[in-house]
């Protein structure tokens, strides 16, 4: 097993999440033909948010695994995130069973299956992990790299690092609307006043989500089907420096409808030329449909924009 | 079945033994717990005091310890499990792996149960709790229809507890961080959702109220209208130009109507929701639902819920309303 003290001056690898939103197929295989061509090392697949989102289907999800492997990415299915129904169960069981590619686990109905076939996993920031004893605990049952939760910040982080076993990567979201909740009401069927069972598939309408408003017309929250995330995205870019110094392994970008790629360049490029970073992060503010945060990493309220640039706090 | 009512402060916890609960479940005066609201919880002193007065009359007492312990500050969980079972508490309702790991080293014949904050779903989920910490128990979250919660019951050997009243979480437990994303405060971090010192009220120009946290305007009233604490998936927000609870109404869960159905597919214990709330209500809640859960279980095929209790859990209730929330297919 590598020692993570001695890892310290290798660069963290770039990773694309699993896209959170309802999009066509065709908008899916495009997107990761991009990601085939991109700077991105590890990229996560699958349907991670609602079970009736069936565009994809889970042989399709197969192939593109495939694809981006010839690609020399490193494939990871995600499983999903809330398990109610019992085809939701089958379906965890189906991504955990498959033996071609590495998994995520997004519920611990997941994990209990892969440490069950002696498989070695990845878990998802919704897996609450937020001390030592949790992080050695699934390592002992397979945990290979674990993300931290979206909610917790840097000094979390480094006090957890302080015990983190050998061989467990940990992975920090660094670009995106972040995951906050996961409900059985679907928001988006809501908002149509249609029931969930006849839900339309409305959520395909709103390729970045559906932005929730104060009554004041702030930005506050984004919903998306049974999932609501933060209006405003989180961006890390400019702590690159300080994830290198926690050695964080993988910093994840989350996908979006546009301008993902101008993101995963700007990450690759600050990556390469850190004396560019003020320059390159001038610009993600352009990149985030409602505006950007980071307060969870500084152990703040997570919609606080803490950067130098603080005056576009939205209050 | 079970009823396992909630405790506060020892007025809470007599109130509930008084008027028919089988178990009170306790929380300590930290971060431990999920209700962890200023001047509310028990010390060593008052936990011994309750314990002793719930077990003189055949009551038993849970303690809730049912947040994530945080990385580098774990002493304080270890704290918490080692106070419980030098009280000898009944059972312990956990959350996190790692306090769980904890409790089984160290205490290894205590009774575990698996806290709602776990967001223990389904029967993979709960035979890992049951593989690696011999849980006795399990909470579920409140996302289940009453079909999906049979689905759990036939397919799982862990004995399991449902919500049957009290405040609604909309989110699956234990995977909610909105209170964080407002207020840096989140049930797993600290204990608490939308915390009362985030909380403004602000008066305006015509009777208006406004309620906010850490500045984001959760809902304003209009004169007349009823005003409610500003739970953040309770406000009334924007979306496609259309203003509206959004996520939520103010609104309480009530299975009273469906007991017998909960009794019928074995269910263990029914919950009642709401240590912050007054020994007044634990009283009124916990004699209601005494009755209602004897009647549905010495008359399964003809229950039938009353009006007066309808009428006065409803008094009891957020926005003096009350649902069957996501257990009620067409509410999801």
């Amino acid at each position: 097993m590598m020692n993570k003290q001695i890892n310290s001056n290798t660069k963290p690898k770039l990773s694309v999440g699993p896209i959170q939103y309802f999009w066509p197929k065709a908008k899916v295989i495009a997107f990761y033909q991009q990601v085939a061509e991109s700077a991105i090392d590890i990229v996560y697949l699958g349907e991670v948010v609602c079970s009736k989102r069936l565009e994809m289907k889970f042989e399709d999800w197969l192939e593109i695994g495939r694809q981006l492997t010839a690609k020399g990415k490193s494939v990871v299915l995600s499983s999903m995130t809330l398990i109610e129904a019992g085809s939701e169960l089958s379906r965890m069981r189906r991504v955990c069973e498959q033996e071609e590619f590495c998994v995520e686990a997004n519920d611990f109905g997941a994990i209990e299956i892969l440490s069950q076939k002696n498989k070695n996993f990845i878990t998802g920031a919704s897996i609450n992990i937020y001390n030592e004893r949790s992080l050695e605990l699934l390592s002992q049952q397979g945990m290979t790299r674990w993300n931290l939760s979206v909610e917790l910040g840097k000094d979390q982080l480094a006090k957890l690092h302080q015990h983190r076993p050998n061989g467990v990567e940990t992975e920090v979201l660094v670009w995106g609307r972040l995951p906050l909740a996961y409900a059985a009401r679907c928001f988006t069927a809501r908002a149509h006043n249609l029931p969930k069972d006849q839900c339309q598939f409305k959520c395909i309408e709103d390729p970045d989500g559906l932005v929730m408003k104060t009554r004041e017309q702030q930005d506050f929250l984004c919903l998306n089907g049974i999932q609501t995330q933060s209006a405003l995205t989180c961006n890390l870019l400019p702590e690159l420096e300080v994830m290198k110094t926690l050695n964080v392994d993988v910093l994840r970008i989350s996908p979006q409808s546009e301008h993902t790629f101008e993101v995963i360049e700007a990450f690759a490029q600050a990556l390469s030329a850190p004396e560019n970073i003020e320059h390159l992060n001038s610009k993600q503010q352009q990149h985030a449909p409602s505006g950007l945060c980071d307060g969870y990493w500084f152990g703040q309220s997570g919609m606080d924009l803490h950067q130098a640039n603080s005056q576009s706090i939205r209050l | 079945m079970e009823l396992v009512c909630p405790a506060g402060n020892l007025p809470s916890l007599k109130a509930a033994v008084d008027n028919g609960a089988n178990a009170v479940y306790i929380g300590f005066k930290d971060e431990t717990n999920a209700r962890h609201f200023a001047g509310l919880n028990f010390n060593e002193k008052s936990a011994q005091a309750g314990l002793t007065y719930a077990k003189d009359r055949g009551v038993k007492v849970f303690a809730a310890i049912n947040t994530y312990a945080q990385g580098g500050d774990f002493i304080k969980w270890q704290n918490a499990v080692d106070l419980a079972a030098d009280l000898s508490i009944d059972a312990l309702i956990l959350a996190d792996i790692g306090v769980m790991d904890y409790a089984c080293d160290k205490h290894p014949d205590l009774r575990l149960h698996l806290s709602v904050q776990a967001s223990a779903t389904n029967p993979e989920s709960l035979a890992f709790y049951l593989r690696n910490f011999n849980i006795q128990r399990a909470v579920l979250p409140r996302v289940l229809s009453i079909k999906q919660v049979e689905q759990v019951l036939q397919a799982t050997s862990v004995p399991i507890e449902v919500f049957g009243f009290g405040s609604l979480c909309v989110m699956v437990e234990g995977r909610c961080l909105l209170s964080s994303y407002a207020t840096g405060m989140s049930p797993n971090t600290f204990g608490a959702c939308s915390p009362a010192s985030a909380v403004q009220w602000q008066e305006k120009p015509n009777d208006i109220l406004e309620t906010r946290l850490n500045h984001v305007l959760i809902d304003r009233f209009e004169k007349g209208e009823k005003a409610g604490y500003p739970t953040l998936c309770k406000g009334r927000f924007e979306v496609n130009k259309n203003t509206y609870y959004a996520l939520e109404e103010p609104t309480s869960l009530n299975t009273l109507s469906i007991l017998p159905g909960l009794f019928n597919m074995g269910v263990a214990a029914i919950k009642v929701e709401g240590r912050q709330r007054s020994p007044a209500y634990v009283a009124q809640v916990t004699s209601i639902m005494r009755q209602a859960i004897d009647a549905a279980q010495s008359n399964r095929e003809n229950f039938q819920t009353k009006a007066e209790w309808m009428g006065e859990l409803q008094k009891v209730s957020e926005g003096s309303q009350t649902t069957l929330g996501a257990y009620h297919r067409p509410w999801q």
